[in-house]
């Protein structure tokens, strides 16, 4: 079990102090060890920086938004009815999606780390996992979305989840006026990354 | 008492920089050590509640100091360690780096997608009854500390401690974390996303409509 240290005495202090140096020591020696084999590095990078990403999720919600027999079964089995596309894995193994109204705003945080569902947004973003984020969110979160330049209307609730477990949420943002009839294909370019994390909304067409 | 991570309601910290923001990796380096980082866990050393202990267990100085990947690197050199997959004298390199026994277990490079696809559920089995209806009355206990191991992990936040709430959804039965990270079982149980107003865990809540959910375990809980 991992014990408490104080800094110089944690194995971390053993590898070089400078972070970028440190990784590729600790890569170094775990390839020297067989343990590691660096083209499978390259291939679980590739797959977060090229193949899994917000259009994911951004294809689930334009689609929930076309298709009223799809969006019931993403609210009754999010999990099963994504997979069924094709997005299912690691840190998504149980979904469940949160329906932005005009009574109520969703937005989603992990104060204990950084809980997020990859296979539909990928690795969050660099606000997700600050320190700010995490600990603003569930008790000021209409300042944490005023950072963003989001204002809800006065009458309009917001219920912050705090991820805590293994299930991972995803924001349905609301569907913007003036785009009935359009394509999933042109619904998926207004959807942003926040608007699935609740800290924007869909993108209003021009 | 809390640890450093347990951060949720802390008062001082500034603004979210929300700027728009295009690169997955703002480093070579951070892609390296998230993918170092799975490829390790798929030697079957450890799960991420183990995981994620390591990380809780940085001091609080190293926590605060470290950027994300940084804590993820200090994580993952405590598990080596802890688990004797590498020595110190090893990490330090003053010592050859011999073979390990673990090899035949390495992440290949075409093993890569079919593990990432696969992932790793977190529901079992269990013979523990759900307790709660939906809408049920809940508190949660008092103190937000691991019941069995003294400064253990838990997912009972801080701020949500001896808080009423209500049951919102039921998410079946799944490991519970204050077990799984220090290997005293899976020990499946109900698991609920509870609600609780936001005039229940803040003084000054920023509007009394607004409300804040949490998964809890039905070990977390009593009847309100």
């Amino acid at each position: 079990m991992p014990h408490d240290h104080s800094d110089h005495d944690h194995p971390h202090a053993l590898l070089p102090s400078d972070p970028a140096l440190r990784v590729k020591a600790l890569e170094t020696i775990l390839t020297q060890k067989g343990l590691v084999d660096p083209a499978a590095l390259d291939a679980i990078i590739d797959t977060y920086e090229n193949k899994v990403g917000p259009r994911n999720g951004a294809h689930v919600i334009a689609r929930a938004w076309s298709d009223p027999a799809f969006h019931a079964a993403l609210k009754d089995d999010a999990t099963a009815t994504v997979a069924d596309m094709g997005y299912y894995g690691r840190q998504g193994e149980h979904l469940v999606v949160v329906e932005n109204t005009a009574e109520v705003h969703n937005m989603v945080v992990c104060t204990l780390c950084s809980c997020y569902p990859w296979p539909l947004l990928g690795i969050p973003p660099g606000w997700y996992k600050s320190d700010a984020y995490r600990a603003r969110a569930v008790r000021e979160p209409r300042a944490v979305l005023a950072d963003f330049g989001v204002t809800l209307p006065e009458g309009t609730a917001v219920r912050v989840w705090d991820s805590t477990a293994e299930v991972r949420y995803l924001v349905v943002p609301m569907r913007p006026d003036g785009t009935e009839g359009w394509s999933e294909e042109a619904l998926m370019d207004l959807v942003t990354r926040d608007s699935m994390i609740g800290t924007g909304l869909a993108m209003v067409p021009a | 008492m809390s640890r450093v991570h347990d951060m949720g309601g802390r008062f001082g910290d500034g603004p979210v920089d929300g700027r728009p923001d295009l690169h997955v990796f703002h480093e070579d380096w951070h892609a390296r050590a998230l993918a170092l980082t799975l490829a390790a866990g798929s030697l079957g050393k450890w799960n991420i509640d183990v995981s994620r202990h390591a990380r809780e267990c940085l001091s609080p100085q190293d926590y605060t100091a470290f950027g994300y990947y940084e804590k993820w690197l200090g994580g993952l050199a405590a598990l080596l360690v802890d688990q004797g997959v590498l020595s110190r004298e090893e990490l330090a390199g003053t010592t050859p780096v011999q073979i390990s026994d673990l090899a035949a277990k390495k992440l290949t490079a075409d093993q890569v997608a079919g593990v990432l696809a696969r992932g790793g559920p977190a529901d079992r089995p269990s013979d523990i009854a759900a307790l709660y209806d939906v809408g049920a009355a809940v508190r949660t206990r008092r103190i937000a500390e691991n019941v069995a191991v003294n400064g253990g992990h838990t997912r009972l936040p801080t701020y949500a401690a001896g808080a009423q709430g209500r049951i919102l959804r039921y998410h079946g039965t799944h490991v519970l974390p204050d077990s799984s990270a220090h290997r005293l079982g899976d020990a499946p149980e109900p698991l609920y996303a509870v609600v609780f107003p936001a005039s229940a865990l803040w003084q000054h809540p920023e509007n009394p409509r607004d409300e804040v959910v949490l998964d809890l375990w039905q070990s977390y809980l009593v009847p309100a």
